[in-house]
């Protein structure tokens, strides 16, 4: 394998728990709702996946352990924020801290040990000759796989059914659809809960297959890096895809000039992906300075209907 | 349950807190006529509609529709009963394409492929034609004009199969042009049979195309009148409670001022890095009212900011007062002169939660008379507000009281208290009386008067047609960022200047 290919594989490895984040806060923020939860729902779901695949070592349990975690601070959130009304960003906030803080709690006892394999590997032989596609796809497990489908599953459901248009207008005009007879309260609490379930599973996956040992914060700031994304991407699954994988190479790429035996101290390249970020926004920041940024126009704002306008 | 009526309100009251919004409201509707709704603004006619549609609830009171009492919780109820409202803030999600607008909230097929949004498309097409609706259907709701978004959400109200059509305030963002059209649809569904209700504040419409009227004031329902049985002046009478003053005054003439303002070819970008104002030029003489008529989005907020030095502009001069401006500054607007009543008065013009002795200092806390070395002077600064509130008699419980509590005249008032005291040399005034009652709008155009007559002048920037044409000494017609036509006080038609509105322009000028 040669550097590109080697690094095109640890971007795929590393940018698919990203990206099921990633996808969990678009699904989240089209409703209309800010998703800053991301770190504390991502450490929920590592440590409810790592503590169930420890006691039971059943592979499906233990997604079920993370979706069902993620689901319930989903519930917390859009009970706090689309029921009473609650500053979104406060909140999403408070979802990190109380993540973070539970997620230490919880796996203090686990912490260190070792979770070897427990998402299988999908082996197609038959793309091994083949020059890089080989290296990328021939052995990759059940999970990455599972995210290619979710990105396409999600970009159909937005754009070509009903209930995506119903997402789009709600996240656009909440009065609009609400005249419309959608039922925006619901409608944005079934996303808050399924996305926050996928920013779960972002954790298990990161547990389980990136890098398979709980240790104490080990999203390490990914979960952040999951709310850029999804500015980055624009609300657009397809995008989130690539954002998420360039993300990923930015994130191995210390390793790698690591492992050359580069003179640069390895703080310096373990902040590489926090400074690209900060210039990628200052970048897309310019070049779309005089279009509008793609966002829903209601993100952050709570809908009430008996509102004299 | 009268069966002559097919739809009946009674008793219907509507609180908004201690506000009464409706006050036992009675409205009935014959099946296949046009039906005015006629009051002023704040009459209560968008809230008894709003009920009607299900965005409100009444307080009390029973609505009957086809002879069976009707429940209306939500706007999908009144979609269901067949009723469907056409808002004067359009209910248009702006990325949505106007086909997808259309069908929102449609539950059938959840999968939608390019070829049933084909035929969906065809459809709302089929249904446009009949009733003369022209508008791309495939466009994102961004990219049209507000006559064609208007018009999608009437098919809108259509396609759902609505027999009972509210339209609230539908004409003020057409130009003259575009009304005729809608006119001649209302013909078309009431050909159809079915039952248009038009809320309005504006005769002319009512004379034009509603057979019956009825006419609010002050949250209660004064009269319901067929129109062949009335007339213009008696409906006026009903409209405000007392015979309306002879709306335009006498114009004396007066001799020329000196110019004031010169702007020469000024080319100025808006949001988004669109071309907001096209190669515009105007001159502003002392003392004379200069009017700017023109439809809604044509560069009216754009021509107020960059004047007032809120917005750069890229191209062109601005001569004030024999000075030429440099940069876009807001503070040097201040000083040279100009005053500003923003179009929105609780966005960008006061302070609303701040009380009434702050909001009259924003412009002129820096001179000495009001503060010392940074310091308020609390207690003059006090009084100084007691006696410019008296002045402007503005209307309020106490001078900390915050001012969103004010009503909308006392805000205005006070906002105008504020921009005058400074004695500007010019005051840019946009929609001065949006959303007022007959008696501040009344005062706001003696304020606009009394500063013309002291020798300053007032560029007035509005929407009302009919308020540019009785105030201004000349009026000018902005379509597009440009002034695309000019009329003296005496020789303005209101169809001349809907033609310039329309973009229309004059052969004679262009040939000059």
């Amino acid at each position: 394998m040669d550097l590109i290919t080697q690094l095109l594989v640890a971007a795929l490895s590393s940018g698919t728990p990203l990206l099921f984040a990633t996808l969990g806060g678009i699904l989240i923020e089209r409703s209309g709702i800010i998703q800053l939860g991301a770190e504390g729902l991502m450490l929920m779901g590592a440590v409810a996946a790592c503590l169930t695949y420890l006691h039971t070592g059943s592979l499906a349990l233990t997604l079920l352990a993370a979706l069902a975690v993620g689901a319930a601070l989903g519930l917390i959130h859009s009970a706090l924020t689309v029921t009473l009304r609650a500053n979104q960003i406060v909140s999403g906030l408070a979802m990190t801290l109380f993540g973070t803080g539970l997620s230490a709690y919880l796996g203090k006892s686990i912490t260190g040990q070792p979770i070897p394999g427990a998402v299988p590997k999908i082996d197609l032989a038959f793309l091994e000759p083949v020059p890089v596609v080989g290296d990328l796809f021939a052995h990759l497990d059940l999970l990455t796989w599972l995210s290619f489908l979710l990105v396409i599953v999600l970009h159909l459901f937005i754009h070509r059914t009903s209930w995506g248009l119903h997402l789009r207008a709600i996240g656009d005009n909440p009065p609009t659809a609400d005249v419309m007879g959608i039922p925006v309260q619901a409608f944005r609490y079934g996303c808050i809960v399924v996305g926050s379930m996928l920013i779960g599973l972002a954790g298990a996956d990161l547990l389980l297959v990136y890098s398979p040992t709980w240790i104490e914060g080990m999203t390490a700031g990914r979960g952040w890096i999951a709310v850029a994304l999804i500015i980055f991407a624009r609300w657009n699954p397809l995008r989130a895809m690539f954002c998420a994988y360039f993300f990923g190479a930015m994130d191995t790429i210390g390793f790698k000039i690591q492992l050359i035996g580069s003179a640069i101290p390895s703080y310096f390249l373990k902040m590489i992906p926090y400074v690209v970020t900060i210039l990628v926004l200052m970048f897309l920041g310019y070049r779309n300075r005089n279009k509008p940024s793609g966002s829903p126009e209601a993100l952050g704002l709570p809908y009430i209907r008996e509102q004299r306008f | 349950m009268n069966e002559t009526y097919s739809l009946e309100m009674r008793q219907i009251v509507k609180t908004f807190g201690p506000v009464v919004a409706n006050d036992r409201v009675d409205f009935r509707c014959r099946p296949g006529e046009v039906h005015a709704l006629l009051g002023e603004n704040g009459a209560g006619k968008s809230t008894i509609m709003c009920m009607l549609s299900g965005v409100y609830r009444p307080t009390s009171g029973e609505i009957y529709i086809r002879g069976k009492q009707a429940k209306i919780r939500s706007p999908k109820d009144a979609a269901k009963l067949g009723v469907g409202m056409v808002f004067q803030n359009f209910r248009l999600v702006q990325t949505l394409t106007a086909t997808e607008n259309i069908v929102l909230g449609e539950k059938s097929s959840f999968w939608r492929g390019p070829g049933w949004l084909r035929r969906k498309e065809e459809e709302i097409e089929a249904i446009a034609k009949r009733f003369g609706l022209l508008f791309p259907v495939d466009r994102p709701i961004w990219q049209l004009s507000v006559g064609e978004q208007q018009r999608v959400e009437i098919v809108k109200t259509l396609y759902r199969g609505a027999e009972f059509i509210i339209l609230d305030e539908p004409t003020s963002v057409l130009t003259p042009g575009e009304a005729e059209q809608l006119f001649e649809t209302l013909a078309q569904m009431k050909a159809e049979g079915k039952t248009v209700i038009l809320t309005t504040h504006k005769m002319k419409e009512v004379m034009a195309a509603a057979d019956r009227i009825s006419v609010m004031r002050k949250g209660r329902m004064i009269h319901t009148i067929a129109k062949a049985d009335t007339n213009e002046k008696e409906l006026a009478k009903l409209m405000v409670g007392k015979e309306s003053a002879a709306v335009r005054r006498e114009s004396r003439p007066r001799a020329k001022g000196p110019v004031l303002l010169e702007v020469r070819n000024l080319d100025v970008y808006g949001d988004h890095g669109r071309l907001a104002l096209n190669d515009l030029s105007l001159t502003i003489r002392a003392g004379e009212i200069v009017g700017v008529a023109g439809v809604a989005g044509n560069g009216q907020k754009e021509l107020a900011e960059v004047l007032n030095g809120l917005l750069p502009w890229k191209k062109g001069k601005i001569v004030f007062n024999g000075r030429e401006f440099k940069t876009a500054s807001v503070r040097g607007a201040i000083e040279a002169g100009i005053s500003h009543v923003p179009e929105n008065r609780m966005k960008s013009g006061l302070a609303g939660s701040l009380g009434v002795v702050d909001n009259l200092l924003f412009k002129s806390y820096r001179s000495g008379e009001r503060s010392k070395y940074g310091f308020l002077r609390s207690a003059s600064n006090r009084e100084w507000s007691q006696s410019l509130v008296e002045q402007f008699d503005v209307r309020t419980p106490g001078l900390d009281t915050p001012v969103r509590q004010l009503s909308g005249g006392n805000q205005q008032k006070l906002l105008f208290a504020r921009e005058i005291h400074r004695n500007p040399h010019l005051m840019v005034a946009v929609h001065p009386t949006q959303g007022l009652d007959v008696g501040a709008t009344e005062a706001v155009h003696r304020l606009l008067e009394n500063l013309r007559d002291e020798g300053r002048s007032v560029l007035l920037i509005s929407e009302d047609l009919d308020e540019v044409m009785q105030l201004s000494d000349r009026i000018l017609v902005l379509y597009n960022g440009s002034i695309v036509g000019e009329r003296g006080r005496e020789e303005a038609d209101r169809e001349t200047i809907g033609m310039y509105m329309a973009g229309i322009r004059d052969e004679k000028e262009e040939a000059v």
